[in-house]
């Protein structure tokens, strides 16, 4: 799929802030994500074109980092196993999720709508278990919220996943007191953050 | 000891802390106005002599890493803000809730340093800390703080914030500079280092999140009233991140040289439902653990050196009596693993081998000779067992993945031995 021209002006704006091209790679396989759903190949080429760079170098970095995903549901549900979560039973609400929505941990379901995956250390050891949803936070899980919030996820199919509405629907213990509500949250499986186009409900 | 230098404005404004109409309310930007009237060298100097140390994991002084800039132009200022050390979450919480008092950091250490760009690196995962800093740029900018010819000075600083995409290695400075330069976050070979040579082969510094949110403060008061709070070694306060088996976790910002026992008793509420103490990680994945008999030692740099650890990122994991030690060290290890960039075998193979051999006890399949094992292939990583370690690898994350094994081999050697031998049940 070709880029739509507002895509492109986007990147074109992306690559303008940096003193040379190649830094805009990462910010622009996030753009690629936006427009897809996915990292394809010919999203890497519209990189690459973009970068000055080849497809192959493209592929390379890409493959590098997690977030960067070619194979994704509608949403991305990560629970971290790292050593706080793990000494809070992290492993009991990958299970639960698992379980609930018939997705192994490392998988995508079948009809594209959850990819389930155990991550590192996502910093929210003071909350844990903690879980992202497309990288908006809920802390202090436990496997029966897990459950709901993947019923949540499948039954209602929000447009707009808001860190403080997970937390509300399904969080318990904190890290810290987060503050006042941020009104952006995400729109796929990728950050929302509004200078790469892909945050919604306000900034 | 209750000094506050980070979190006073969060625990006192908790709805609009982030917002620059209250960092304003609340005397911010003073500092800016402050130094903009001083010369680059002066404010260099009062950060020198704050003595305050890098806040990040390694530890070393902010002041002496400046010293090393290169005189040539371009150069650049980039902020580290990859938090991702397991335990560690203060970052996070002080671009959530102050985003202006590191922007006015940045600002000031940019001037300090003759920079005219800056990035501050945010971590994929940080979107909301992502958001909020991106705000107070935009709002900085709105009024005259970011941008050209700030506050009528000569003085001109743009900053953008890049996000990561999922790689802790991306916290080690060189293999962030290549991550913003998009390539793949390899770490690089050093020297040169990223003073001499760094974003763009350009004289570059690589400074924390909290290490730059205490640069307003520093300005504001002088490097000698920093240098005033704290033991010899261990100046300045520190916000520490508590979790794992503790009544109240969270962040905490102290005065060093308070005792362990003061931080996870008196603070962090002690122990979840009454247990016992049975280890906790200083400061954070990489560091060694200590035990119990450390409790009345003091929270400083020295102390923990003396002791074989380190304060690293300042992320303290507690474990109570029930924690089974092997299946904790196999998250720990598990962790390096997964994140090794793979360019030093050491690490790429080593982590993996430990990290099979724990999961091999831990099912109930262990070897005897696991024991000398485990021990061998840490050797291999991280000669003679030490910490700070001896490298045979680029960076240290492969080291790192070493701590996790010394720490049960020399505290719980004979749990390990028993889950081999079958005489406790295995599994998590």
């Amino acid at each position: 799929m070709t880029w739509s021209p507002d895509t492109s002006a986007r990147a074109d704006e992306i690559v303008a802030w940096y003193p040379e091209p190649r830094s805009a790679v990462m910010p622009l396989l996030y753009l690629a994500m936006r427009e897809e759903g996915r990292l394809s190949d010919q999203g890497m080429q519209e990189v690459a074109a973009r970068t000055g760079i080849t497809a192959a170098q493209v592929l390379a970095v890409a493959s590098f980092y997690t977030m960067f995903k070619r194979e994704v549901g509608r949403h991305v549900v990560s629970v971290c196993r790292s050593i706080s979560c793990h000494l809070l039973d992290s492993q009991a609400v990958v299970d639960a999720i698992a379980d609930e929505s018939g997705v192994p941990a490392g998988e995508t379901a079948d009809d594209g709508s959850l990819t389930i995956e155990t991550v590192e250390c996502i910093g929210a050891c003071g909350g844990a278990p903690a879980v992202q949803v497309d990288y908006e936070m809920v802390e202090g899980l436990t496997p029966e919220k897990g459950r709901q919030l993947v019923r949540w996820l499948l039954d209602e199919r929000p447009d707009l996943i808001r860190s403080d509405d997970l937390q509300e629907r399904f969080g318990g213990q904190r890290s810290f007191d987060w503050g006042p509500d941020d009104p952006a949250g995400a729109l796929g499986p990728y950050p929302a953050f509004a200078p790469y186009g892909t945050a919604g409900g306000g900034s | 000891m209750n000094e506050q230098i980070l979190t006073g404005r969060m625990q006192e404004h908790r709805t609009d802390s982030h917002t620059l109409r209250r960092y304003e309310e609340t005397g911010g930007y003073q500092a800016l106005r402050k130094a903009l009237g001083m010369k680059p060298e002066e404010i260099a100097a009062e950060v020198k002599g704050s003595n305050i140390a890098g806040r990040g994991g390694a530890g070393f002084p902010t002041g002496v890493k400046w010293g090393f800039l290169a005189p040539s132009m371009p150069r650049y200022l980039v902020i580290n803000a990859d938090e991702s050390e397991p335990g560690t979450f203060k970052d996070r919480q002080l671009m959530e809730r102050d985003p202006h008092q590191l922007v006015e950091g940045i600002v000031i250490s940019a001037y300090a340093l003759g920079a005219n760009r800056a990035f501050v690196y945010v971590r994929g995962e940080y979107a909301r800390p992502a958001r909020r800093i991106h705000a107070a740029i935009e709002e900085a900018r709105q009024a005259g703080y970011i941008g050209d010819g700030i506050l009528g000075s000569g003085f001109s600083l743009e900053v953008s914030v890049h996000l990561g995409a999922g790689a802790y290695i991306c916290g080690e400075e060189t293999a962030l500079l290549n991550s913003l330069e998009g390539l793949r976050g390899e770490p690089r070979i050093k020297p040169p280092f990223p003073a001499v040579e760094g974003l763009y082969a350009k004289p570059t510094i690589v400074n924390n999140v909290e290490t730059i949110s205490n640069i307003p403060w520093i300005v504001t008061h002088g490097g000698a009233a920093y240098d005033a709070i704290g033991p010899e070694g261990s100046k300045g306060t520190r916000l520490f991140s508590v979790s794992g088996h503790v009544e109240r976790p969270g962040n905490y910002e102290i005065v060093m040289g308070m005792t362990w026992r003061n931080l996870i008793y008196d603070l962090g509420g002690g122990v979840r439902g009454g247990k016992e103490l049975k280890a906790w990680i200083p400061g954070g994945a990489s560091a060694p653990w200590l035990t119990p008999e450390h409790l009345d030692e003091p929270i400083t740099i020295q102390a923990c050196a003396r002791l074989g650890t380190m304060l690293g990122s300042g992320g303290i994991v507690v474990m109570d009596e029930t924690t089974n030690v092997v299946a904790a060290a196999l998250s720990l290890v598990r962790f390096f693993a997964h994140e090794s960039c793979g360019q030093c075998t050491p690490c790429r193979e080593g982590a993996t081998w430990l990290e099979r051999i724990l999961e091999r006890i831990l099912h109930g399949e262990g070897r005897p000779s696991d024991m000398d094992l485990l021990l061998d292939v840490s050797d291999n990583i991280s000669p003679g067992l030490k910490w700070p370690p001896a490298m045979t690898t680029i960076c240290p994350l492969g080291p790192s993945a070493v701590s996790p094994i010394t720490s049960i081999m020399s505290h719980f050697r004979d749990e390990v031995a028993a889950m081999i031998a079958g005489e406790v049940p295995a599994g998590v």
